[in-house]
């Protein structure tokens, strides 16, 4: 495993009364693709601006390749940063404005030149270098505001929600256009983000973040897989909840009491959280199928549609189960031949202990 | 329906524009009129009561006194609505809106009030009336209407792009130079001539104000009583027009360009 | 705090520290070249008891308040016709045209006037020179009329602006939901379209009842003997008349009837923010 780069530990950030941050302990790793994901105002931009030196921690300790930053102002940390509206100035050249901060260095001119050039055929902006930058698009400005960060060969870069002003079609390109950038610079990258997509499709590792309080580190396929509470996994794509009662534990296992399924024997793994005050049981919608005629599952459970909502190559079916009011959502594929149900149809529906997931 | 509206607005707004502008355009019409008496009906057409401008002594000394005065209340409240608007908009402080409020006060005051009450301290405390006294009462009133623009100016800054400068290794005091002083230097323009051009027309104030030494306004409400001198004053007015509305005409376009570089769509004109 | 701080030293050194001393001397008394220094309420005595003075604040207030509504009257449908009948584009070229006569010199502008009103003026001039009347009119100058419609004159482009921009925070749509919902012209005007703009409307009122009731200038160009006002009777004190303390006590007088009117602008505003409940 790689050391980390940038080492927080137990660190508290208050507005007042309002605690923004508490108790956040986090190491992210050299030249991963880390991001901060959360809802609006759950203080993951809070954390990015410690970091980048905006904000100072009311408690706890930074370090950024093993050096505290304690009392380290922003403009003498290896971080530099990619702002939510860019802020390019607007006074200044493409050239100029990626040529900031090694003017700031102080660095020759002929060197200023070339690393200019360099990081402007970097992202893809060759020719633009001497227009006005209120003549850029969104992707345009994007692209000036990383390399204006890149060009100083930071240890760490950090991005706020940099594709949020972007339309759909032009983010989808820069998610994998960053993705290609930070592969070829080998630099850290820190990105915030609320969009739970862009962090499952970007990141190496991702930290959500509820309340100010760190819920889970995790891969993305882990914090898909093996959300470790019911908050995370609703809050990452859909998940599907019954209520569970634990009988026991005995060794490996846990018996517990689902609604509507009965009483089940699974393994302690399939409780990432622990089993400790576990009241739910999840599963994903697309862990359940609808039945076709003649078709077996290891298990089955008899179901009426009540919504469908038909997606053109998908079908999300609100289904309702025995013991249980509020309906169950099922996606299925359309491959050809299946039939698409409608409300009031009744439907077998088939699951897999495998796919339960013991939760909070 | 919809047409009988628009002609009454149409009737009605060429009407007001006609009440608006009849002062203003009566001045150059007898300031060109070739007759001792402001009157009609008209004479013909000369300039020699712009040649009378020109040999008038006392009127160049209220000039350059007036100059004096308005290039420096421009510079000093300019000064002081940077440091207002930057602290106002940027930073913040207890009892801000208190604050700001009281600073903002001169505007709303009557100036009559104004002018006493600084007539009354400068008494008081056995100071001589002067050109001094002027500028201190001409700052007081025109720092408000320098804060109503440079705020506009510095508010209409991305915060992000200061910090932005700080990220990439610039000092605090670099940064104001390099980022935000060139993005509101249009405001600072705008801000000199707007308080230069208030300062040079600005009377109620000055009239308490000044001891022996005229301003411009004060010589102008001196000249009034004698008719015969009524017709180069004409003249006179008419140069101040010309000038005010350069001066605004510059001041405009300035703050046209500081919302270009700041990145906003223009939208409504002055104050 | 710190960047603050020289703007408002010199805001309290200039204004506050004056206006404190002015009511201090309004407390005192002064004979001839004298100055009593002890506490007394002559001043204000002579100024609410005097008729000659009661009768001055009285005019003033009426003038003002005349100017305030006639300003604001002659305004609304100019701030209206630019924010509802010109093209976006136009919107600042006629805001400007507005603002333009208010550059020409403050003293011209008034002395003018007194040109356009006058025995031979350009009013009196044209109406004769049309055969509509015969003798030239003499009630047009040098008497309350005439400061009414130059003060007026003078304050109109600053009770546009602010009606012009509530009007331009009038959401279109609330209007045409009003016409959607049955309401002809008239009744969306006075039912949506009014009362939205109302704290322009307060703000104009605001803006230019406080400024005339402090102008010196008009009422002694066009006024007349019968058009002076408390300005008028304050600057001689301080003057001619050379009893500082008595036009103290009629400045503060003076401010304090404006502050309490604008009190209550102040509070209507507030109402008309809040709405019914």
């Amino acid at each position: 495993m790689t050391k980390p780069i940038i080492q927080l530990s137990g660190v508290d950030k208050f507005y007042g009364d309002f605690q923004a941050l508490s108790q956040i302990d986090l190491d992210i790793r050299t030249g991963e693709f880390f991001s901060l994901l959360g809802p609006s105002g759950c203080g993951k931009t809070t954390l990015l601006r410690s970091i980048a030196g905006f904000e100072t921690p009311s408690a706890g300790s930074l370090h950024i390749d093993g050096k505290s930053m304690d009392g380290v102002p922003a403009n003498k940390r290896p971080t530099n940063m990619v702002f939510q509206s860019y802020a390019i100035f607007p006074h200044m050249s493409v050239a100029e404005n990626v040529a900031y901060g090694l003017k700031a260095r102080r660095l020759p001119k002929a060197e200023i030149q070339e690393r200019v050039s360099e990081a402007i055929f970097m992202v893809g902006l060759q020719g633009f270098d001497n227009r006005a930058s209120h003549a850029l698009s969104g992707g345009q400005r994007q692209r000036v505001a990383l390399a204006r960060a890149l060009v100083l060969k930071p240890r760490v870069l950090l991005l706020d929600e940099p594709l949020s002003a972007l339309d759909k079609k032009m983010r989808e390109q820069m998610q994998s256009e960053l993705r290609r950038l930070q592969r070829a610079v080998g630099i850290t990258f820190v990105l915030v983000t609320h969009d739970q997509e862009e962090a499952l499709t970007m990141s190496d590792r991702i930290a959500v973040i509820f309340d100010g309080k760190i819920a889970q580190v995790a891969t993305p396929q882990m914090l898909y897989g093996m959300p470790s509470s019911r908050r995370v996994g609703n809050f990452i794509g859909m998940m599907n909840f019954l209520e569970a009662k634990i009988l026991g534990t005995s060794g490996e296992t846990v018996e517990v009491d689902v609604q509507s399924l009965g009483t089940l024997t699974l393994p302690l793994s399939q409780a990432p959280g622990g089993v400790e005050g576990c009241q739910s049981i999840g599963i994903r919608p697309e862990m359940l199928t609808i039945l076709a005629e003649g078709q077996t599952a290891e298990r089955e459970i008899e179901a009426v549609v009540s919504e469908v909502f038909y997606y053109g190559d998908m079908t999300y079916y609100d289904v309702t189960l025995p013991q249980k009011d509020a309906p169950v959502t099922v996606t299925m594929r359309n491959t050809a031949g299946r039939k698409v149900l409608a409300a009031g149809d009744t439907a077998r529906v088939g699951w897999s202990p495998v796919s339960l997931l013991l939760l909070q | 329906m919809m047409r009988g509206k628009g002609y009454f607005f149409k009737w009605y707004v060429a009407l007001f524009l006609v009440f608006l502008y009849a002062p203003a355009i009566l001045l150059p019409v007898f300031a060109f009129n070739d007759s001792s008496i402001v009157s009609f009906p008209l004479k013909g057409f000369t300039t020699k009561w712009f040649e009378v401008l020109q040999s008038t002594e006392a009127l160049h000394v209220a000039v350059r006194n007036s100059l004096m005065i308005a290039v420096t209340t421009a510079i000093f409240s300019t000064i002081f609505g940077v440091l207002a608007a930057r602290a106002s908009t940027r930073f913040a402080f207890p009892a801000r809106r208190s604050i700001m409020g009281f600073i903002m006060l001169p505007m709303v005051l009557p100036e009559i009030i104004i002018g006493v009450s600084l007539l009354v301290v400068i008494i008081q405390l056995g100071f001589e009336l002067s050109l001094f006294t002027i500028i201190l009462g001409h700052i007081l009133i025109c720092t408000p209407f320098c804060i109503a623009i440079l705020s506009s100016a510095f508010m209409n800054l991305d915060r992000s792009l200061e910090e932005a400068s700080i990220d990439l290794g610039q000092t605090r005091w670099n940064t104001f130079w390099m980022v935000l002083f060139p993005l509101v230097m249009p405001g600072i323009v705008a801000s000199l001539l707007i308080a230069f051009t208030i300062s040079l027309d600005e009377f109620i104030i000055a009239f308490f104000l000044s001891g022996t030494e005229p301003t411009l306004p004060v010589y102008i409400w001196g000249q009034l009583r004698f008719p015969q001198k009524l017709p180069s004053l004409m003249a006179l007015g008419t140069l101040l027009l010309v000038l005010s509305i350069s001066l605004l005409v510059l001041a405009d376009y300035f703050r046209r360009r500081s919302l270009k570089k700041t990145g906003i769509e223009n939208s409504g004109g002055f104050l | 705090m710190l960047l603050i701080s020289p703007t408002l030293v010199f805001t309290l050194l200039m204004l506050a520290v004056p206006l404190i001393m002015v009511l201090a001397l309004s407390f005192w008394t002064q004979s001839y070249l004298t100055l009593d220094r002890s506490f007394s309420l002559e001043n204000y005595k002579t100024a609410w008891t005097e008729p000659m003075y009661q009768y001055l604040m009285a005019r003033s207030l009426k003038i003002s308040i005349f100017v305030t509504a006639l300003t604001v009257l002659l305004a609304y449908p100019v701030a209206y016709f630019i924010s509802f009948h010109v093209t976006p584009k136009r919107k600042a070229m006629w805001i400007f045209l507005i603002t333009i006569p208010f550059w020409t010199s403050y003293l011209m502008r008034i002395f003018l006037w007194k040109v356009i009103l006058g025995y031979n003026g350009v009013v009196n001039g044209s109406l004769m020179g049309l055969g509509l009347i015969e003798q030239p009119l003499s009630f047009i100058l040098y008497n309350q009329n005439a400061v009414v419609l130059t003060l007026a004159h003078s304050w109109v482009p600053f009770a546009i602006l602010p009606i012009f921009v509530a009007l331009e925070r009038v959401d279109r749509s609330l209007i045409e939901v009003a016409e959607d919902l049955g309401d002809n012209w008239l009744r969306r005007f006075f039912r949506v379209t009014l009362p939205l703009s109302m704290p322009g409307v307060i703000a104009a009122t605001i803006i230019v009842f406080i400024p005339t009731i402090g102008d010196y200038v008009t009422p002694r160009l066009v006024g007349g003997p019968n058009g002076l006002m408390i300005s008028n009777m304050i600057e001689l004190q301080f003057k001619k008349a050379n009893n500082a303390p008595l036009g103290a006590a009629l400045a503060i007088s003076a401010m304090a009837i404006v502050t309490c009117v604008t009190l209550v602008f102040v509070w209507m505003n507030r109402k008309f923010m809040r709405g019914p409940k």
